[in-house]
């Protein structure tokens, strides 16, 4: 073969390497989705995770569903409603839902999954042990038989962030609520492939074509008809966010959940993609202390440090200079909640006088103890919130010793109460989805119940007090006037310092329409 | 050679009972709980230690590394704390990816290099030389994820001629799986093609100054049989000997590449389950690589009496 013709037949023979991918033709069917991260654990009941709460939504159903503003709407049921001075409630299905096995949804699987889930969530703890009985009085009827008024018992049962109350096939309700289900059975949308999956790389989820959508209201948030306009979704896992960002620019993927801060101006920038905030509820961050041990044992100690706070500063660090993506205003609610207030956030506002925060400490007691900071370097939000907040004690004059590890290190050692002489700690640095914080039925970083309590163990009797009241409370003004109370003591105990709030945009192609707002869900949205 | 092919391969088996020993007592005095991260931010301590007992992390070293070493005697490499699948299940998911990355760069990297540093030993002090040796200082002292990035963006994002990430596997059509294998295989070959290629070139050094290459040349053979068919075959033994040391290069080179490629390999399977504390995924993967980087230096071992009729076992 002379040179030339090598040469000829070597380039052809090249050219489909580099030829566009296949036919497209059953693209619009397929969407191919980068999650926030690996889906490792499957049972929505078994981990708090958002991601398994987000995948949860796809292959389970629940019996009601919050709407954009909020409030509880009937999802799986036909009918609720509460007789009896609030003691007995019943619940009714929708006629014809069905598990993803082809078995019906009866009323006895809803009342083993909501034992089950009731044995882990804290809003469901709650709702349980208002609850005397709980049975199913026939195939479709779900009864509660209440030893005091639950008025809050569809937002329980209807609660969009995690643990999600999602209803699965009795045997496997009945499984023990510590051991995790792999199984996934349910009644959503969308049904799992386990046979496609590769944990940390895909998770594949097709259409089910029995779901029977609710045939009235309109899609908003969990509410509403979930109509399913894909054939298949894809969530690749991508844990390079440059790649994933390359990725969503060349189209080889179609949304990515979390893009990066640092990487929001190059995103916006490209032609074929879109930003979008769909979370309005935010992150709010904060610093939690331990009150096992000094210095945080002191309520004095911890009240001085609300003097030191700027949640602009820390805010500017996780989402950069466009204050479109943070507020500096949080208190102990999100702003979108209808539980925020202003009572006594003044403290937190104006410029920030570190000497008198010295001064303050210095009569509070605080005599140049260790502080063990801890900052999860491996997530560049709790890194950057974690940088900031360490500085800010150092400023105060506090002797920090930052610790700065991977995130697997902090949920080991922060669950030590050990002193910090001996493995222990002393703050740190987090942030959770705006729904957990939304109302004190699920705010874990708000009670006080001591060495039951979420990491950092405060004992606030008061905060416990008032959180009972709120479940009892009557109505939304009632409530409403009691998490005023609820953040006023909040401000006395102190269980941790509010950071700010940031809110995480979402990116995806311009042809992905109709995202609902809220969480990232996969129904209502289409592809052109 | 038969009985030192057995000795050598029962030799493994003390190295690999080492190896296991090292990598659970490793693993049990580094920080981290996997029940804490199985739980989520929001459980509480209580529900934490009710996952521990689960799992039977509660129990103690001895416990624990006999009940694994018995499971391995047996075949058994456990199953993932948080997957719930067979480790030896999710190794065999992940194995394609990561063997087929590993021969192809290591196939590109010897088509390249060996002749970079033949051309660069031929012509030493010259332009070629400086320039095959610019190439090999840049690929030695270039991080593979910057190489990574560079590629993706010039390939994949400007030039639209290959994918930005993933895998295709070889199932789905050979070319497909060619084209996702690219620019992972050049990204992971840099620093090996560098390797390989200055070793090369001071291998061939030393052999072109030999008396029986200047006989060769006397007596009149063409360049090329001179570099490739004598000078190379007896400055293999060096080259055999660091593509086999750079293996283990390769393996630390798959896990950022498969990172910055979302490659669904082995690399990733080990990076995942360390940050998790996925303490069976990490045994399994780390036995596993050990075992294969015993198995290639066997291989190399046996290669040198290929090379050189001299060496005998």
């Amino acid at each position: 073969m002379k040179r030339r013709a090598f040469l000829q037949s070597a380039a052809a023979a090249m050219l489909p390497l580099t030829a566009p991918g296949l036919a497209y033709g059953a693209e619009a069917r397929l969407l191919k989705f980068i999650p926030q991260a690996d889906l490792a654990i499957l049972d929505p009941i078994w981990t708090t995770a958002y991601v398994t709460r987000n995948h949860g939504f796809l292959v389970f159903d629940t019996l009601f569903g919050i709407d954009g503003q909020f409030r509880p709407q009937l999802q799986m049921l036909e009918s609720a409603g509460a007789e009896s001075d609030g003691l007995l409630w019943r619940l009714r299905l929708r006629d014809g839902l069905k598990f993803h096995d082809g078995t019906p949804v009866l009323a006895r699987d809803c009342v083993a999954s909501i034992r089950r889930w009731g044995a882990r969530d804290a809003f469901g703890q709650a709702l349980l042990a208002a609850t005397d009985e709980l049975t199913a009085s026939d195939d479709r009827s779900i009864v509660f038989r209440l030893k005091r008024p639950f008025p809050l018992l569809p937002d329980a049962l209807g609660k969009a962030s995690s643990n999600l109350p999602a209803m699965m096939p009795e045997r496997l309700a009945k499984t023990d609520p510590f051991t995790a289900i792999t199984d996934m059975i349910g009644s959503g949308p969308y049904r799992f492939k386990a046979d496609e999956r590769v944990p940390g790389s895909l998770v594949v989820y097709e259409r089910f074509a029995d779901y029977r959508p609710r045939d009235s209201g309109t899609p908003d948030w969990i509410a509403g008809p979930k109509i399913a306009h894909f054939d298949r979704i894809e969530w690749h896992v991508v844990p390079d966010s440059a790649t994933a960002s390359a990725a969503l620019q060349s189209g080889e993927v179609d949304w990515w959940e979390q893009p990066t801060f640092d990487l929001l101006p190059l995103l916006k920038g490209a032609p074929e993609v879109t930003i979008e905030q769909i979370d309005p509820t935010g992150f709010p961050s904060m610093a939690r202390f331990n009150q096992l041990w000094p210095p945080f044992d002191n309520p004095a100690i911890r009240r001085a440090l609300l003097g030191c706070v700027s949640e602009t500063d820390e805010m500017t660090a996780v989402a950069g200079t466009d204050s479109h993506l943070w507020r500096a205003d949080l208190g102990f609610f999100p702003p979108a909640s209808p539980m925020a207030s202003t009572a006594g956030t003044a403290i937190l506002q104006g410029p920030r006088d570190y000497d008198k925060v010295k001064r303050d400490l210095a009569a509070a007691g605080y005599k140049g103890e260790r502080v063990v900071a801890m900052i999860a370097t491996d997530f560049p939000v709790l890194n950057a919130m974690g940088v900031v907040g360490a500085d800010m004690l150092k400023r105060a004059g506090m002797n920090v010793d930052v610790l700065a590890t991977d995130w697997g290190t902090v949920v080991q050692r922060r669950a030590k109460k050990d002193s910090p002489e001996k493995g222990g700690w002393s703050v740190f640095f987090t942030s959770f989805s705006g729904l957990d914080q939304f109302t004190p039925a699920s705010y874990v970083a708000l009670r006080g119940n001591g060495q039951n309590a979420w990491f950092g163990w405060p004992t606030a009797p008061k905060l416990e007090e008032l959180r009972d009241q709120w479940f009892a409370a009557p109505d939304l003004a009632a409530q409403k006037k009691i998490c005023e109370q609820i953040q006023l003591q909040a401000f006395v105990d102190v269980p941790f310092l509010p950071l700010g709030l940031y809110y995480q945009p979402t990116a995806h192609r311009k042809n992905v329409t109709d995202l609902l707002k809220g969480l990232p869900i996969f129904w209502n949205v289409r592809k052109g | 050679m038969r009985a030192y092919l057995l000795r050598r391969i029962l030799a493994t088996i003390p190295v690999m009972a080492v190896v296991a020993l090292f990598v659970f007592s490793l693993l049990y005095i580094a920080p981290g709980d996997p029940a804490a991260v199985i739980a989520g931010d929001q459980a509480s301590p209580e529900q934490i230690a009710h996952i521990r007992a689960s799992l039977g992390l509660d129990r103690p070293f001895l416990m624990r590394f006999g009940d694994w070493l018995w499971h391995i005697l047996h075949g058994d490499l456990g199953t993932s704390i948080f997957t719930n699948l067979p480790v030896a299940h999710m190794i065999a998911q992940r194995i394609q990816p990561t063997l087929s990355l590993m021969v192809f760069t290591l196939a590109l990297s010897l088509i390249i290099a060996i002749p970079m540093g033949v051309i660069a030993a031929w012509q030493q002090g010259k332009w070629p030389d400086r320039l095959i040796m610019v190439f090999a200082v840049l690929g030695f002292s270039t991080p593979v994820f910057v190489i990574g990035y560079v590629l993706a963006f010039v390939f994949a994002l400007e030039l639209k001629l290959l994918p930005v990430q993933g895998f295709t596997p070889i199932e789905q059509g050979f070319l497909p799986f060619l084209r996702s294998l690219i620019l992972p295989a050049f990204t992971l070959g840099g620093i090996y093609i560098a390797l390989i290629a200055r070793i090369t070139r001071a291998a061939m050094l030393d052999v072109l100054s030999q008396d029986y290459i200047r006989t060769a040349r006397a007596k009149g053979l063409g360049q090329g049989a001179v570099l490739f068919v004598h000078a190379l075959k007896n400055a293999a033994v060096p080259i055999v000997t660091v593509v086999g040391l750079g293996v283990a290069l390769l393996i630390g080179g798959a896990v950022v590449t498969e990172s910055v490629f979302a490659i669904p390999g082995l690399g990733r399977l080990t990076v995942d389950a360390i940050l998790r504390r996925d303490y069976p995924v990490i045994q399994g993967v780390v036995l596993l690589f050990s075992f294969v980087y015993v198995l290639v230096n066997l291989a190399v071992d046996l290669l040198y009496t290929v090379f050189d009729p001299r060496i005998r076992y």
